[in-house]
């Protein structure tokens, strides 16, 4: 993403309660999907609802801006009914990103981003800056993008103009229905780095439902665990859902390696980085090695000229004379950010041949590295720091 | 064809070409009235039906049965009512448009994502504004291709409306060519009619990729 120094001035979260909240599809007399659920959502946090298929947290979040309407019990946002409101002017107010983005195949970019605010009659001088100013919150260089139909967008591209969309009257409160599913694993862990840090500016109070409890434990300040029915087993901080959970069922939900799991708690930024040795690519192989050999490794990270990590060069691959070349060096694992989780930064790292994670800034260039070693520090102290 | 005149005669185009524009005309004209008047009836019985999908099976059922009725008969059963008039003709035509059209506007609308419905509506488009903003723009391509087949569907049934006294270049087959044994007459109007229709068929195809270049935006750009 790219720096915004002009990011927004942003309207922050909203404290969002659910009351006594059920909800029932059928008659009277069939089970309810929602069942008598009542929690606080704190201002600027991330709630996130989990639970396996048919545990009504998609139901839940969508009777916040009354997709559904519930059978009793009500919602309110900072006090306010949302049954106050006329539905449609509620969900102008309220953020929603869905898994499949929904995007508006007919809008270009700009136009897609622009939905809201319109609909809202914003002037379009207004509107036109809003949607630029959103598509650089997310990384999209407007020049760029603003123009093009979401068919010729990859997935990642979507995914980001998704959120541009829901941001774009600067809603206090922001619904995610699994909004990172449908991508592929790696795309998902940068994506919901890039969400983290977006998040960290515009702290909004955020509705996230999935069904995935590592993606939980990593997005969430508070996680909300639901059962069959709709019945809440837990409401607490992901540390404290992995070390006390409250019910067989949410030990069993979450997983037996909550140990490992605990990972997900830890971020790369809580490692301290090691400054790895480096050379780019175009560099004299024996300058590269008087390198290595002062620093006393075993490898060296080639960079391209913008310091973006390409692989590794044992002491083998600089043998001889020239220069040094992309194809010389072996790929390493797929480059950390720093809100990567631990557990994220760990898998990638066993399957590498060099164990160590090459940790990249926004704009992938290269800030150090971290080792198995300082992982297992963190494991063996047991706690897994929590950010 | 009568022996020792010539197949093909020129000179009877060149001398009647204003009767020939005027036959030209006469059929743009009654194709339009007919295909108009059809797509409005179509759009209103696809929004009652989206409205009351139970609807569907019905409405298709009359115009299927509508649209197998000989267009013959059809005007046998039409002119005690209308006469022989330009409305018994167009009744005729209209009625042969909406089976086609019904049925397109019903698939188009139903092709509409239900993320794309879902996201509308979770932004706060009233259901009317999803409609005209989101789900309609959206189903045009099909909707177009549904006109096209109608009004090339159409173009040819006008000709036939010549029994009842109109059919546009119909009567350059019909009346001063068949009854006449007229080749020459005969191949003007097909050829104009076959000409008609490709070309409204184009124009159609050529006004929907105007209207929709998001539909080729995965050709057109690179991702």
């Amino acid at each position: 993403m790219t720096a915004t120094p002009s990011a927004p001035p942003a309207r922050t979260g909203a404290v969002v309660a659910l009351e006594h909240l059920s909800k029932r599809f059928g008659p009277p007399g069939t089970p309810l999907a929602v069942d008598d659920l009542t929690l606080t959502i704190a201002a600027g946090e991330i709630c996130v609802l989990v639970g396996p298929s048919g545990c009504g947290k998609t139901t839940t979040m969508k009777m916040i801006n009354r997709l559904i309407e519930p059978t009793s019990g009500r919602v309110t946002i900072d006090g306010e009914d949302v049954m106050a409101l006329p539905a449609v002017e509620l969900r102008r107010r309220i953020g929603y990103v869905i898994q499949q983005v929904g995007l508006f195949p007919h809008m270009t970019v700009a136009d897609n981003v622009a939905v809201v605010p319109r609909l809202l009659r914003w002037p379009d001088a207004r509107v036109r800056e809003r949607s630029r100013e959103l598509l650089e919150l997310v990384g999209l260089d407007p020049a760029t993008y603003a123009g093009r139909y979401p068919a010729a967008l990859s997935g990642g591209e979507r995914q980001r103009v998704g959120v541009a969309r829901a941001l774009a009257a600067d809603p206090p409160v922001m619904l995610m229905d699994e909004p990172f599913g449908a991508v592929d694993p790696i795309l998902r862990d940068r994506l919901q780095n890039e969400f983290l840090r977006l998040q960290a500016k515009v702290r909004k109070t955020i509705v996230f439902v999935t069904h995935d409890v590592d993606e939980a434990i990593k997005m969430a300040d508070r996680i909300a665990i639901l059962r069959r029915g709709g019945v809440l087993a837990q409401y607490d901080t992901p540390d404290a859902i992995l070390s006390a959970p409250a019910s067989e069922f949410v030990e069993h939900f979450v997983g037996a390696d909550r140990g490992l799991k605990r990972l997900s708690l830890g971020r790369v930024s809580d490692l301290p980085l090691i400054a790895p040795v480096l050379a780019r690519v175009g560099e004299a192989r024996l300058l590269v090695r008087q390198r290595l050999d002062a620093a006393a490794g075993d490898y060296v990270l080639l960079t391209d000229m913008a310091d973006r990590p390409i692989g590794w060069l044992g002491r083998r691959d600089l043998a001889g004379d020239g220069a040094l070349t992309d194809a010389d060096a072996t790929p390493g694992s797929a480059p950390l950010q720093p809100e990567s989780t631990l557990r994220d930064a760990l898998s990638a790292m066993l399957a590498s041949a060099v164990q160590l994670g090459v940790v990249v800034d926004e704009h992938d260039a290269v800030l150090g590295l971290i080792s198995v070693d300082a992982i297992s520090e963190v494991l063996q102290s047991s706690g897994g720091s929590n950010p | 064809m009568i022996p020792g005149r010539p197949f093909f005669q020129p000179q009877w185009i060149v001398d009647n070409l204003d009767e020939i524009g005027r036959r030209l005309g006469e059929h743009v004209v009654m194709t339009v009235i007919a295909v108009a008047v059809g797509f409005c009836i179509s759009f209103g019985l696809a929004l009652l039906i989206r409205g009351r999908p139970r609807l569907y099976g019905p409405v298709i059922g009359i115009t299927g049965t509508i649209y197998s009725i000989p267009s013959l008969a059809l005007f046998a059963l039409l002119i005690p009512v209308t006469g022989i008039s330009l409305l018994t003709a167009e009744i005729a035509l209209v009625s042969y448009t909406l089976l086609i059209l019904v049925r397109n506007i019903v698939t188009a609308l139903e092709g509409v994502s239900p993320d794309v419905i879902q996201a509308a509506d979770g932004m706060g488009y009233t259901a009317r504004q999803r409609l005209w903003r989101v789900e309609l723009p959206i189903a045009l391509p099909v909707i177009v291709a549904g006109l096209r087949i109608a009004t090339v569907t159409t173009i040819g049934l006008v000709a036939v409306t010549t029994l009842i006294g109109m059919g546009g270049l119909g009567y350059l087959i019909i009346n001063s060519g068949i009854q006449r044994f007229f080749a020459t007459s005969i191949y003007a109007g097909v050829i104009l009619s076959v000409a008609l229709a490709v070309a409204a068929d184009l124009g159609l195809l050529a006004v929907q990729r105007r209207l929709t270049p998001w539909a080729r935006a995965r050709e057109g750009q690179p991702s």
